[in-house]
């Protein structure tokens, strides 16, 4: 599943652009939540740690070795991120009530 | 070979799917009303390309991955429930987490691919792990600043900027030697030490009003790092996340620059700070300010018939949020017409000061942007601000020596009276005399900001029951 450098480049354009015009219509209101929403979401990136943990066994061979360890405190990292991120982000969205129609 | 290629097209799919689903979670999340649903999107994502990467063929030991999942499960879960006022620290923190796992991506990575690396490769990956290394260090440090276990105030010494850029050219150049020999690679330790040393150099001259922008701005490399991360693995999946993160990062940190009129590399490599000795000493103490109680601060208060509030850094130090809603209260049941009105660079991140009020029950359509507030202020009784200071400071309007020249600012001056609370006559953050406290319709109200909603709570609360 190798991509070609000009395929890359193309995702990553794209993937900017509807970044941009997607966050842009985030109310400021909510900027807070947008960050730890999308830092929820770049800790994907355990995806990238798994593969590099899982592929390679601790053992005799060095690189292995620090590959796997390496990877494995990788996926610590991201997947706290992940755990912590979706969660506060929805404990904030929560308390964002509106005055209209239930009033305490 | 059948069953295989099913199980990459499988995960490929997973992954697809999972892409769909970030740009929804960040589309739902435009408005309060569907945000949540935002929310779930993303963790559906999360749970869906995670379960697809565990297919993956290549993989062929769980036992670590298991135990990695768990931990992190557990280190995550205390990280999601800090109280809001500690918000931008945890931050600052995750930032930091998604950094060290970029960094420790591209490290194995470099070691198990070199010396055969193509130019590309070897520069998308030096873009990761110099990206992820300073911003490592970089999240700590402001992590640390705003948890008040470093100093917050900004340290600055001669030729700062010039051992900054330089630590972050040698970076570069030892990037650029890798691309063309990949087969030195004892340089590659240096890529990551350097950085992380360039990291730690940013922040230390980075003041407490500037951190909005700065874990912006943060936030934006940590972004960009995981989508170089993307190249290098050939995940778009990765790419995508990493770009939206970094647009994210970067919309943030130019609406915090303009907030503050300011361009970014004015924000790195300008410590507010340095213009401090000058403004504050001296003629201040001549001009005289009036002063107010409680309870003719709360007299005044339910005299109105429209109330602006501002609230500022200061009230979220004094968690004064729960009282301030108390008042609001009361406010509006005697009929005043009570708004807030929040700068976008109020408080110590994007959007601090909304997740305080809304902590504290504050319906969210109270909460108004600074353009908003400024065309109401001039029809305004009483603009009564909290702890804030900088962003509503006149000098902003008025003079061109100022530091803050040119900052939008909230012109609480253009109400008929103007209430600060305020724990002394001492400047602001950026150490700057604020003109505001010697007008004519200005009224200080010293003291703790908690302390002083609950007098004008307490007043207008007895208030009621005698009338």
């Amino acid at each position: 599943m190798k991509l070609d450098l000009i395929t890359s480049l193309y995702v990553f354009m794209l993937a900017a652009f509807i970044g941009f015009e997607v966050i842009r219509r985030v109310s400021p209101l909510l900027h807070t939540p947008l960050m730890s929403l999308t830092n929820a979401l770049d800790a994907i990136a355990v995806v990238g740690a798994i593969v590099l943990a899982g592929e390679h066994k601790m053992g005799a061979d060095p690189k292995n070795t620090m590959a796997a360890v390496l990877g494995t405190i990788a996926i610590v990292a991201a997947t706290s991120n992940i755990v912590g991120g979706f969660i506060i982000t929805d404990r904030m969205l929560k308390m964002f009530k509106s005055s209209g129609p239930k009033k305490p | 070979m059948n069953n295989l290629m099913g199980a990459d097209t499988l995960i490929e799919i997973t992954y697809l799917i999972a892409s769909a689903l970030f740009v929804l979670s960040l589309k739902w999340l435009s408005s309060p009303a569907t945000a949540r649903r935002g929310v779930f999107a993303g963790e559906a994502g999360m749970a869906l390309a995670i379960a697809g990467t565990l297919l993956h063929k290549g993989i062929v030991d769980f036992r670590f991955i298991a135990i990695a999942l768990v931990l992190g499960t557990v280190i995550g879960i205390p990280l999601g429930k800090v109280a809001m006022t500690a918000v931008p620290q945890r931050t600052a923190l995750s930032h930091a987490f998604g950094a060290l796992c970029v960094t420790l991506v591209g490290t194995a990575e470099f070691y198990l691919r070199a010396p055969d690396i193509t130019p590309f490769m070897m520069g998308v990956l030096s873009m990761e792990v110099i990206l992820g290394s300073l911003t490592l260090t970089g999240s700590l440090m402001a992590a640390g600043k705003l948890q008040e276990v470093l100093p917050q105030r900004p340290i600055t010494y001669k030729g700062q900027n010039f051992v900054n850029l330089g630590l972050l050219a040698i970076s570069i150049i030892i990037a650029g030697i890798l691309v063309v020999h990949p087969e030195d690679m004892y340089l590659f330790p240096a890529m990551i030490i350097i950085p992380l040393i360039f990291g730690v150099m940013m922040i230390i001259p980075i003041g407490g009003a500037d951190m909005p922008t700065v874990i912006s701005l943060l936030n934006s490399y940590a972004g960009l790092s995981a989508a170089a991360m993307g190249f290098v693995l050939g995940s778009k999946l990765l790419i995508i996340a990493g770009a939206l993160d970094g647009a994210s990062g970067f919309i943030l940190s130019v609406n915090m620059s303009k907030a503050m009129n300011r361009s970014f590399s004015n924000v790195l490599f300008g410590a507010f700070g340095q213009e401090q000795p000058k403004a504050a000493a001296g003629e201040q103490e001549a001009r005289s300010v009036k002063s107010a109680t409680p309870e003719e601060a709360a007299g005044i208060l339910a005299a109105a018939s429209k109330v602006v509030i501002v609230p500022g850094y200061g009230m979220a130090v004094a968690q004064a949020q729960h009282k301030v809603r108390e008042m609001y209260d009361l406010l509006t049941k005697k009929g005043v017409e009570v708004t807030f009105g929040i700068h976008p660079v109020a408080g110590r991140m994007p959007g601090h000061m909304n997740v305080l009020l809304a902590e504290a029950d504050i319906p969210y359509d109270k909460l108004l942007e600074m353009d908003q507030v400024n065309g109401d202020l001039p029809q305004t009784d009483v603009a009564l601000v909290i702890g804030a200071n900088d962003v509503t400071n006149p000098a902003a309007r008025t003079d061109a020596s100022s530091p803050i020249f040119g900052m939008p600012i909230l012109d609480v001056d253009k109400a008929r009276t103007v209430m600060v609370i305020k724990r002394s006559m001492a400047a602001g953050f950026a150490g700057i005399d604020n003109p505001l406290y010697y007008l004519d319709n200005t009224l200080m109200l010293f003291g703790d900001a908690k302390n002083f909603v609950g007098g004008i709570v307490r007043e207008l609360s007895g208030g009621d029951s005698h009338g």
